[in-house]
């Protein structure tokens, strides 16, 4: 008993002060990748040794278009090796988490000309965050030929029209919702804040593994140790859905837990909230989508906010929680200095 | 404990072979960690039973679809046996028009899966499986074997339907089932347990894993080899620089280049520094699962004391993205070197705190002895491999008996115990601790200036390759051929949880329900690893 009240005396308080002070993070982390699109001349070699397929480059006729998602990406630094010109740096930015998969798309477009040099046109949008987000829906589409199952009931959607792509829920009644977008925007705004006021002080999370390779489970457990102390905030893990108001979803949602997921989403009571965590949980990563799995979270839940990370660290999961709390942007001064955030370039 | 000795006999296996009672079509010293032999598909089981009579152990049974080029699947058997340190690959060829091999399951329970699984992904039929039900695929999936090279990976397959797994029913008075998962209640991976109780003593447990199957070995066959490097990486969080480093051996060995010594070195460290993080880490899960909060605080303390380490070294906590096949992608400075060796006398000094605290505590100790016994003998029939193995008196170690990066350098103890309790179990893990910090030590003190990485030459097609790893649970191997165009045909993972499930099955009998958590932590398997 004396050794235990002894080491106690020792170590003393270890908790960090994040997210109240900035991380103390190793100056070798590798966050995500930050790119200057104006001299970034050539994506090419750094589109070749992406091992997930984040970088994208699409060529018609005169024009390249060239998409980065941070949700497809594993943050391994091989993109800024490869690059010669100097336009892709590793940053040590963490804070990646959105509320919408669109934000996590960064797009360049440039005018080829016929010696086979490209200039930079700028980004299609003023924001990206506001960016039409079609092109990335086509991965969701991809999978969306697989016939889903209904997320109210867990029962196959359409078995019998099996192939037909369709809206991402193929069961929701749109005509009787179908505000237009600026309704639409209010009223998701005026849910949230009715969200966080009924959650956002004290929260419980039911955290599911729908196929992840155990890397997310990792950092997640390290949110309850004394160094991040996650119920310092509220916040805690429960052990049932039912006690639960947010899910913690890793993993491509593979077949075999699809249903296990739906099931444990209709078990957690309203009001409630979904964050898909990790780049596998956001898009498939890099197991991409396939016989055995759905390929993201979002194509069988309604997502509130994406983490990014292979896997995020813990102070990324506890950015992503905040944020899905409206907890963050009481913090978005402080926290997103336009040094650290290649968004804000 | 009884300390390893270093047995030695290295070519164990031309003995073997000169008393085994059927002909080997081929046999080839391929290079100085492997074997290469042939046999008729029907003296496979008179083969195996003569190895395995021999001492042989039977390490895994995998398959290729060779339709194409040789219409035929080939079949292989992977031994390893303690005087040898090669290991032996026993090839055979099963018509493509016939598609069924002699099952050895009977004798050799520990591939009892694998064999499933052969069946499952290739659709060739086990003939004699004592227990032929599908394994890796789940009842309601439609009729597939997606490993098949005649089946694209990106299938879309129709909704499930029908039962997902038949239990065994139970009968009797006061006897019930417990049906947990696969959604768990901590933060841990799925899977399905079915317990079968009468009062709080279990009866049996049925397992039904594989919700997290990802395509993983198909998806293998798809990627240029220097983006599977990653997909390796991702087949078990836990243990991303041992599977990494399994996968860069099997190429590595497939394109027969030797890496630079400092890569070899700073392989070690890595790999003992993912031991370290892992260890400490389930010592903590194991005193969590008996209620002993300040000890688990302490421990999850120091398992981020080693991420933090990781990340000072590679730039991640995981080290993810440093392997790569001829090295490792990233240096480090002696600085680092010097400033990783500080911390781990800092570590050492808390981990000995930390264990004092618990062993102090009699009511831990309670119950942990003679909790979920897995005896000796179970082990050895079931195949148990790595920490699980060796606290049920296997004494076997891939770093000892088949050296791989810097591990033949230096001499090191190998911990067995006889118990194979939850209690043996922890003290496997405590006695690796040791050794990793001595291991990590003597590596840095050698670790000089060099190359950290040798170019890979374009890969042939058609060459093979092994890569074993001791994982910091147990056995990883990671088995090759190469394709066109620098991509793989086929790569056959085998993690240690695979061959380690069974052993919870027989380690959770008798016991009550409420250790049962405890007994699963101190085996700790890896469901993405089985699952692929």
């Amino acid at each position: 008993m004396f050794h235990i009240f002894q080491k106690s005396a020792q170590t003393g308080l270890v908790t960090f002060g994040y997210p109240q002070q900035p991380a103390q993070i190793p100056a070798q982390f590798r966050g995500a990748p930050a790119f200057d699109f104006s001299v970034w001349r050539d994506a090419r070699p750094a589109a070749e040794v992406c091992p997930t397929g984040a970088i994208q480059i699409h060529d018609s006729a005169a024009r390249r278009t060239v998409t980065v998602d941070y949700g497809l990406c594993n943050y391994c630094g091989e993109c800024a090796e490869a690059d010669t010109s100097g336009a892709v740096k590793i940053t040590q930015n963490f804070e990646l988490a959105v509320r919408k998969r669109g934000d996590l798309i960064l797009t360049a477009e440039y005018a080829l000309s016929p010696d086979g040099n490209s200039t930079y046109l700028g980004a299609p949008g003023p924001d990206f965050r506001t960016w039409d987000t079609s092109n990335l829906n086509q991965r969701d589409s991809e999978k969306l030929g697989a016939p889903g199952l209904d997320f109210e009931t867990g029962e196959a959607s359409n078995p019998t029209d099996a192939g037909a792509p369709g809206p991402v829920f193929g069961t929701w009644d749109t005509t009787t919702f179908n505000p237009s977008d600026s309704e639409h925007e209010s009223l998701e705004l005026k849910l949230q804040q009715k969200i966080h006021s009924l959650l956002g002080r004290s929260l419980a999370i039911r955290q599911v593994d729908a196929g992840s390779c155990n890397g997310c489970e990792i950092e997640i457990g390290a949110l309850n140790n004394p160094i991040y102390d996650l119920e310092r905030l509220g916040i805690h893990f429960v052990a049932s859905p039912r006690h639960a108001d947010m899910l913690l979803v890793t993993g491509p949602v593979t077949r075999n837990m699809e249903l296990a997921l739906l099931k444990t989403w209709r078990a957690t009571p309203d009001p409630k909230l979904v964050i898909a965590s990790g780049s596998c949980a956001i898009s498939g990563g890099i197991f991409g989508i396939n016989y055995a799995t759905r390929g993201g979270v979002s194509t069988v839940l309604p997502v509130d906010v994406f983490i990014p990370g292979c896997p995020p660290r813990p102070h990324a999961l506890l950015h992503g929680i905040l944020l899905a709390l409206g907890r963050m942007e009481q913090r978005e001064s402080l926290l997103h200095s336009p040094a650290i955030n290649p968004r804000t370039r | 404990m009884t300390l390893a000795i270093t047995r030695y006999s290295p070519r164990s296996f031309d003995k073997i072979r000169a008393r085994c009672a059927v002909a080997f079509e081929s046999w080839i010293d391929a290079n100085e960690a492997e074997i290469h032999a042939a046999v008729a598909l029907s003296d496979i089981r008179p083969v195996v039973q003569s190895l395995v009579e021999n001492g042989c152990r039977l390490a895994s049974v995998f398959a290729e679809d060779r339709i194409a080029s040789e219409s035929s699947f080939l079949l292989y058997h992977l031994f390893d046996h303690p005087g040898d340190s090669r290991f032996l690959l026993v090839r055979s060829s099963i018509p493509a028009s016939n598609p069924a091999f002699p099952s050895v399951s009977a004798e050799v329970p520990a591939v009892n899966w694998q064999e499933r699984e052969i069946q499952d992904w290739f659709g060739i039929t086990a003939e004699g499986h004592p227990n032929p039900r599908r394994v890796a695929l789940h009842d309601n999936w439609p009729e597939i074997h997606p490993l098949r090279k005649d089946f694209p990976i990106d299938t879309v397959l129709p909704p499930f339907e029908g039962e997902q797994h038949v239990y065994r029913p139970t009968h009797g008075e006061g006897v019930f089932h417990i049906p947990v998962g696969p959604v768990h209640a901590g933060i841990i991976e799925p899977g399905h347990f079915n317990f079968a109780v009468a009062g709080e003593p279990i009866l049996y447990l049925q397992l039904r894993m594989f919700y997290t199957h990802k395509a993983i070995e198909k998806r293998f066959e798809q990627l240029p080899v220097r983006h599977a490097v990653y997909l390796a990486e991702s087949i078990s969080g836990d243990s991303s620089f041992s599977h990494g480093t399994a996968f860069c051996q099997a190429i590595e060995a497939a394109a027969g280049i030797e890496i630079p010594q400092r890569a070899r070195r700073m392989r070690t460290i890595l790999l003992e520094l993912e031991r370290l993080y892992n260890h400490v880490g389930d010592i903590g899960a194991i005193a969590t699962d008996v209620g002993f909060a300040i000890a688990s605080a302490h421990a999850s303390r120091l398992r981020e004391f080693i991420l933090g380490v990781n990340e000072e070294l590679t730039g991640s906590r995981l080290l993810r993205g440093v392997v790569c096949p001829g090295g490792l992608r990233r240096d480090w400075t002696g600085q680092q070197t010097e400033a990783c060796i500080t911390a781990l006398k800092h570590f050492e000094a808390e981990f000995a705190d930390l264990m004092r605290i618990i062993r102090s505590s009699d009511s831990t100790r309670d119950r942990l002895d003679r909790t979920g016994t897995l005896h000796p003998d179970q082990a050895s029939d079931l195949g148990i491999v790595g920490v699980a193995g060796r606290a049920s008196g296997i004494n076997r170690d891939l770093r000892r008996d088949h050296p791989y990066a810097a591990y033949g350098e230096i001499s090191f103890d190998v911990p067995v115990y006889q118990e194979g309790d939850v209690l043996a179990r922890l003290r496997v893990r405590v006695d690796e601790v040791d050794q990793s910090l001595a291991i990590i030590r003597e590596i840095a003190a050698r670790l000089t200036p060099g190359p950290h990485r040798t170019s890979l030459p374009p890969l042939p097609p058609d060459r093979i390759g092994l890569g074993a790893v001791e994982g910091w649970r147990g056995e990883i191997l990671h088995w090759v051929r190469t394709g066109a165009e620098g991509r793989l045909e086929r790569c056959k993972i085998k993690d240690p949880s695979l061959s380690n499930w069974p052993a919870l099955v027989e380690a959770v009998k008798g016991n009550i329900i409420p250790d049962f958590p405890v007994i699963n932590k101190s085996f700790n398997l890896s469901y993405s690893g089985t699952d692929r």
